[in-house]
């Protein structure tokens, strides 16, 4: 366990993850266009959709929560004390 | 009565029996009761049994059918699970809290009358709170009334739905009831309440963060799950629930980012995922509740699992805020290892529990042409990946490196935790396991190459919006404000305006009646008669001032200033005593006038 984090934790190790991991973004991608698909709606036929929601929905939802959290939400942690 | 004790019997019974056993014996004992509790659960016949003659209603206390068989499963899983991670636990209070409270849950699930839920239904708010205050900090202590002050509020609006219903309609009878008329409001709030559904939330992320590490276990699988399992019964398909849910899922998210707490992160969490099961209900097609209570199912375990890792660093570092974690890899990588699989678990990673009861709830969706309400659970789904899947982990175990190289938790609390790991990815990869226990059949099939490949793309491309967006998502030392203010703040500004003017009067009053009235007689005493004279003096200079009369002002300001002393000489003894006699000699002719 020990040595597998150590292995893990090589910064070249640790450079080959990060792109492997954008080798498997782009292989979603890529793969798209050959995959039969089952669409409900039609916004689902879109190339790629699923990826570009997800990336967008996250966005938003930090940009929202960002600005609401900013301007109103948070507090100091003594607020109630 | 049925000749065995039923599941909640054997909990609640067996909790009253722990204090009188020590050591292995009573660690035997803990994990035998949900064992079992099991056994006992699957003896009980379908149907209605457990019937006990109650004034002029009957209660039942098992009504056993594939609904409620669900949950029962899942929750003496959960029970055993959580039973072995506080095993190491000396303070045995908490784990008598903990039993009874499963039993009352397990109670109120198989409880097929009004009555006898209610009864579960207040039994589990005060063994529950219990989890809360006995960490003994000054905010459990705060949370844990606060919490209870909530469920109080919540079980008086279901207990006077209930009296209502009854009152109309004559029975007591708990099944499908459908929004009619005040009685089911009532009774739906006060089921709304234990769902956590906004704005009646905020008791949940306030109080089960402040809980011990064991508490919290138990509370994230509970109260909110007997609150899914009421309103799969008795209102599936009421449209609001299915915008409740969705605000519920949303509101989740939103809140979690912007928490630094981890066990705050993931409280929301809970209501992010308790959002799903909600609207599944409130589509109410046999689809949707297939979803709904499967994905409780899974949630409970995967939750379970998240918090049982959560309360293992704060076991063994004593802390929970993200900002003063991270780095936590190096030296508890099984730890690490158990939470991913959670993480993976609610994000919905295909082969983990959560891929195969989530879609579920979304595909109902679609198949009822619901396009608004696909679209925000699937961003939905996308969040959580976001805050449960990624922040979570991601803040606690890597990120900046904080330092802490703490040992591994206790083996008992890794192999509780190993319990729900292994069913979170068994039921991902055989599906049919626990499709097979669900209320309605099932015509799902959750491992189609579109599926799987759409729900990656969903998932990686989140992951990526994480990283790219990382430096917004940095941890800050700061609470966030939740409808709790309204009876935090909000409850000190409206005792300020009621106390405000209270005070006061009463601060007035005590000074009118301890100080200057005492004052005055203690001066009036030392020479009454001078003082009547001076007071009789000052109602004739104000009467000689009325009648345009000068008044002989001299006299009196000379008196007021020599007071007490004065100028009136005193009677003589002599005078006093032919004072006296001559009232006794009145007195004596008034007396035989009379006879």
């Amino acid at each position: 366990m020990k040595k597998f984090i150590e292995f893990m934790d090589r910064p070249d190790i640790r450079k080959k993850t990060r792109w492997i991991l954008i080798a498997i973004l782009i292989g979603l991608v890529l793969i798209d266009p050959f995959m039969e698909k089952h669409p409900v709606f039609a916004v689902e036929k879109l190339p790629a959709f699923y990826a570009i929601y997800g990336f967008l929905s996250c966005a938003l939802i930090v940009a929202v929560s960002k600005i609401i959290g900013k301007l109103w939400l948070q507090k100091r942690e003594d607020y109630y004390d | 009565m049925t000749s065995f004790i039923p599941p909640s019997g054997i909990f609640i019974a067996g909790a009253l029996l722990l204090p009188f056993f020590k050591g292995k014996l009573r660690n035997f004992l803990i994990i035998l009761l949900p064992a079992l509790a099991f056994i006992s659960l699957h003896l009980l016949p379908s149907g209605n049994s457990g019937l006990v003659e109650f004034l002029e209603y009957i209660l039942v206390f098992n009504r056993v059918d594939r609904l409620s068989m669900v949950f029962g499963n899942v929750f003496i899983i959960m029970a055993f699970a959580g039973a072995i991670y506080s095993l190491h636990e000396k303070d045995i209070s908490q784990i008598i809290a903990a039993f009874i409270y499963v039993g009352s849950a397990l109670g109120a699930v198989f409880a097929g009358d009004y009555i006898t839920l209610y009864i579960f239904w207040e039994a589990m708010a005060f063994s529950s709170v219990y989890l809360i205050a006995v960490r003994k900090t000054d905010k459990a202590r705060g949370a844990s009334f606060r919490y209870i002050l909530v469920h109080l509020f919540g079980g008086m609006l279901l207990l006077a739905g209930i009296i209502l219903h009854i009152g109309s309609t004559g029975s007591i009878e708990f099944e499908f009831l459908g929004l009619n008329g005040l009685a089911s409001y009532l009774i739906l709030l006060g089921f709304a309440i234990n769902a956590a559904i906004p704005p009646l939330s905020a008791w949940l992320s306030d109080a089960y963060p402040e809980a011990t590490v064991i508490g919290t276990v138990f509370l994230s699988a509970f109260t909110t799950k007997t609150a899914v399992y009421t309103l799969a019964r008795a209102f599936p398909g009421t449209d609001i629930l299915v915008w409740a849910g969705i605000i519920m899922a949303l509101y989740g998210i939103v809140f979690a980012i912007l928490e630094n707490d981890m066990r705050r992160i993931l409280s929301y969490s809970i209501i992010n995922q308790v959002g799903f099961m909600v609207v599944g209900i409130g589509i109410g097609t046999p689809m949707a509740l297939n979803g709904a209570v499967s994905h409780a199912f899974a949630h409970i375990l995967y939750k379970g699992l998240l918090l049982m890792s959560a309360g293992a660093v704060l076991y063994t570092t004593g802390r929970s805020k993200c900002t003063e974690l991270g780095g936590l890899y190096k030296s508890m990588p099984i730890t690490l290892g158990l939470c991913l699989i959670g993480a993976a678990s609610i994000s919905a990673f295909p082969l983990t529990s959560g891929f195969v009861t989530k879609s579920m709830i979304a595909d109902a969706a679609a198949h009822e042409g619901l396009t608004t309400i696909w679209m925000l659970l699937t961003m939905a789904s996308a969040g959580v990946f976001l805050h449960a899947g990624i922040k979570f982990p991601y803040f606690v175990f890597f990120a900046k490196d904080s330092g802490l190289r703490p040992k591994e938790p206790p083996l008992n609390m890794l192999i509780g935790m190993g319990v729900p790991a292994f069913l979170c990815i068994f039921i991902g990869v055989f599906p049919q396991s626990i499709y097979q226990m669900l209320p309605f059949a099932v015509d799902y099939v959750p491992y189609t190459s579109y599926h799987v490949i759409t729900q990656l793309q969903l998932l990686m491309f989140s992951g990526l919006a994480f990283f790219v967006l990382l430096k917004y998502l940095q941890r800050t030392d700061t609470i966030t404000l939740d409808t709790d203010w309204f009876y935090r703040r909000g409850g000190q500004i409206v005792v300020n305006m009621v106390g405000t003017p209270l005070v006061h009067l009463s601060n007035s009053l005590s000074k009118t009646c301890f100080e200057t009235i005492p004052a005055f007689l203690i001066r009036f005493g030392e020479n009454p008669t001078a003082a009547i004279k001076i007071g009789v003096d000052t109602m004739g200079v104000w009467a000689d001032k009325k009648m345009g009369r000068t008044p002989s002002l001299k006299k009196l300001v000379r008196e007021k200033k020599i007071y007490p002393r004065s100028q009136i000489k005193p009677l003589s003894i002599g005078a006093g005593v032919a004072f006296i006699l001559f009232f006794f000699i009145m007195m004596f002719l008034i007396v035989l006038n009379v006879i």
